[in-house]
């Protein structure tokens, strides 16, 4: 029992969690929708407060219920102003984003104000994430969730690489590509909502996408891409959740973060091939034998246009 | 914040006038100042933001705003880690850097990494923001409040009176009218450089402007706004900054007329916003944004050009309209070939026009429109309608005469189109390709195409 302590418990579940964000933000990133994550995350907050305040429950499930139904909502509430506005990706984004979180904000302060005394902590919580916070029964219920959705991605893998990479010939074949859409988009949203206790409303898209964006620098085969993008997250849920249980004071989700980001950034400098120190020296090598072709070129083109 | 004496407390400005309205209301004089401040307030950051807000828009970088708004908090952080102090010039300086950072590492990582933008723009603003908290949360001891940046703090805003030369005056307007007179001076200047670049960025380079310098100049003052609106409504800033500019961008096609409606709608987000928030002791900032998503809604459906109520008036409109016209023209083929006005029955009409809601409708209007004479079940043209479907007949074998005579179409691939466009042929085209047919008296058909009647029906009001 000495190994099941609160922390070990909080650990397998954000290293789950993780894992689970690295697979599902691969797609995302690859399907351009990583910051859809974002704008989840942002519209869960309101549905946190309404699951709140209709049943006034403590229970983490019960709150992220709700946050799973808002966070839907938001998620079409952006296919339809796309769909019927005149408006462009970006500001649907950042218009459904900064309205559902203004919805939040107003209702969370509502209940702090309404519950002066009792748990109005408990939803600030999920603005910036405490896996510290959570019960014994929650971890193993989100773990279960982001295990579930870890196994339905690599089900489908093979569905989603063609509409990944090819979405005209994924339906041509007879995908159904609009109902895989809508699974990729559910499965973010899932993943999302797992990550809202431990990383928070603001930045537990950035585990969707950090992740992925790192892995896209050390291969171009898809399924290595996720094993690493899965590595990383997993070991950034692993990092920040020690770090944050050994500073007491420290939120968990930035630390997660910023190990994420870490891993961004050396991948970004040092991954062979794509990394930007090695097309440093890659384009200089480039640039002069390009030249000398020209140069090449224009002699030979000069010799026939003299003889 | 220094308690003043009351004998001592300098008086705001348009006291006596906010004195007047206490009285009216049966409020404090107090409350009344610190509503009548923080109204002030919002309209300030309303305004900058609405103002910067719409070339966000129009540039397509309304989540640069966003961005900007998190990661300003790894500017204060920093600038609190070198300087260990929380002076507000020196942080006001760190966040501007940092928002001038973010733009700048956004565009790097996309460029040298081939990383999508959106994706660059998210990796950036949240390890940033990340940062900030995590310098915030160890900041023991030092007032560094990170739920002012995650819920914004409106009411409080307005009622943080400085005195200055014996008047009270917000803290926040302090930064907030530098900002916006210089966001406004920047337009001003900048305005044709900022249009022509928003809409045609080749033509701007073409014609020597130096596109990219734009662009930093636009990034820096939406840096300044977002950082001064920060103090304000926290990461709330991006409602302000993002929705007014939608609400303009669905009522009007004019850059000048867009402003004026981002400006308008964006005060009475604030002001309204900030009612609501004392009536349901909530968060000012985030009913602002509530309200401006419900303002938002409302322009999507009614918006006059562009909304959805009236896209789909319109082309239900049009449905009847053609529904309405091959009722007339079906009518008139059939009297053409009995040499006589013909009585059908109104069903019959209505299967002309291919039946349904559209066509039931269509022929009751024809009948208020005294086009159809209708009794007992049996409808026949009026002259008034003989003259209409003479029009319509005469655009469609013209029609067919000029497909047949220009393009080498099979004669059974004339009607088909000629139905299409017959809806949409008024005299003046019907004169034009007359005369460029010179003017034939039988279609491709061989059926005699019928005169231009003295007047069109288009003297009646198409539905």
């Amino acid at each position: 029992m000495t190994l099941l302590t609160q922390t070990n418990l909080v650990l397998i579940g954000t290293v789950l969690l993780g894992i689970t964000a690295g697979l599902v933000g691969t797609f995302a990133y690859l399907r351009r929708q990583s910051l859809a994550g974002d704008v989840i995350a942002h519209s869960a907050l309101p549905g946190l407060c309404l699951a709140f305040l209709i049943t006034e429950s403590r229970s983490v499930i019960v709150l992220l219920a709700g946050a799973l139904i808002t966070g839907v909502f938001g998620a079409c509430m952006m296919a339809v102003l796309r769909r019927v506005s005149r408006l462009r990706e970006d500001a649907v984004l950042g218009t459904v984003l900064s309205i559902a979180y203004g919805l939040g904000i107003a209702l969370t302060r509502v209940i702090q104000n309404h519950y002066r005394d009792e748990q109005g902590a408990d939803l600030e919580s999920f603005i910036i994430g405490r896996a510290a916070t959570m019960l014994v029964g929650d971890v193993v219920q989100i773990g279960i969730a982001a295990a579930a959705c870890s196994f339905a991605v690599l089900l489908v893998f093979k569905e989603f690489k063609l509409l990944s990479f090819d979405e005209s010939f994924c339906r041509i074949q007879g995908w159904p590509a609009t109902g895989l859409d809508l699974l990729l988009m559910f499965l973010t949203a899932v993943t999302v909502i797992a990550g809202l206790p431990a990383v928070g409303v603001v930045l537990t898209a950035a585990l969707l996408i950090i992740p992925a964006a790192a892995a896209r620098f050390w291969t171009d085969r898809l399924s290595g891409m996720m094993w690493i993008a899965a590595f990383i997250g997993g070991v950034s849920g692993a990092t920040g959740t020690l770090l944050s249980a050994k500073l007491n004071a420290m939120p968990t989700g930035p630390l997660v973060v910023l190990t994420a980001a870490a891993f961004f950034v050396v991948s970004w400098m040092f991954a062979p091939q794509r990394g930007w120190l090695w097309n440093r020296g890659a384009s200089r090598e480039e640039l002069a034998s390009a030249a000398e072709e020209i140069i090449s070129g224009q002699q030979t083109s000069a010799a026939e246009a003299g003889t | 914040m220094k308690i003043l004496l009351l004998a001592e407390r300098p008086s705001v400005p348009f006291d006596s006038v906010l004195a007047r309205i206490a009285d009216a209301l049966g409020e404090s004089h107090i409350a009344v100042e610190n509503a009548a401040g923080t109204i002030v307030v919002g309209a300030l950051c309303a305004t900058a933001c609405a103002l910067v807000g719409c070339f966000l828009l129009l540039r397509r970088m309304s989540l640069l705003g966003d961005a900007l708004s998190h990661s300003v908090l790894a500017g204060v952080a920093g600038v609190y880690l070198i300087n260990g102090s929380i002076d507000p010039i020196p942080m006001f300086l760190g966040a501007l850097t940092a928002g001038i950072i973010t733009a700048v590492a956004t565009q790097f990582i996309h460029r040298t990494g081939s990383v999508p933008e959106d994706s660059s723009i998210g990796i950036v603003f949240t390890s940033l923001f990340a940062f900030g908290v995590v310098v915030v949360s160890q900041a023991k001891g030092v007032h560094l409040d990170l739920d002012c940046v995650l819920f914004g703090d409106l009411a409080f805003a307005g009622m943080n009176f400085r005195p200055v030369g014996g008047w009270l005056i917000p803290e926040a307007v302090f930064t907030l009218v530098p900002t916006l007179v210089m966001t406004v001076a920047f337009l001003a200047l900048c305005w044709k450089e900022l249009k022509l670049t928003s809409f045609d960025p080749t033509h701007a380079a073409t014609m020597g402007f130096s596109v990219p310098l734009i662009h930093y100049l636009m990034t820096t003052a939406v840096a300044m706004v977002t950082v001064s609106a920060m103090e304000v409504v926290g990461l709330l800033v991006v409602a302000l900054l993002t929705v007014p500019a939608c609400i303009a961008r669905m009522l009007t096609d004019r850059m000048g007329r867009m402003l004026w409606i981002a400006v308008l709608s964006g005060l009475s987000c604030t002001t309204l916003g900030y009612f609501l928030a004392l009536r349901w002791n909530s968060s000012a900032a985030g009913l602002s944004a509530v309200v401006a998503g419900v303002e938002l809604f409302v322009a999507v459906l009614v918006a006059p050009r562009y909304g959805l109520l009236g896209r789909v008036r319109r082309s239900l409109r049009l449905r009847i309209r053609i529904a309405a016209e091959d009722v007339l023209a079906g009518l008139f083929r059939r009297m053409e070939r009995a040499g006589s006005v013909v009585s059908e029955s109104v069903a019959e009409c209505r299967s002309l026009a291919g039946g349904g809601l559209a066509a039931h409708i269509a022929v009751r209007w024809l009948g208020q429109r005294g086009l159809l004479l209708t009794s007992n079940g049996m409808a026949q043209l009026s002259d008034k309608g003989q003259r209409y479907a003479q029009g319509l007949v005469r655009s469609h074998r013209l029609w067919e005469s000029w497909l047949d005579q220009n393009f080498a179409l099979p004669p059974d691939h004339l009607h088909d189109p000629a139905e299409a466009m017959e809806h949409f042929i008024g005299p003046e085209v019907q004169r034009q390709l007359e005369d460029d047919l010179d003017r034939p008296s039988s279609d491709p058909h061989g059926r005699e195409i019928p005169g231009a009647p003295d007047v069109r029906a288009s003297e009646t009001n198409r539905p």
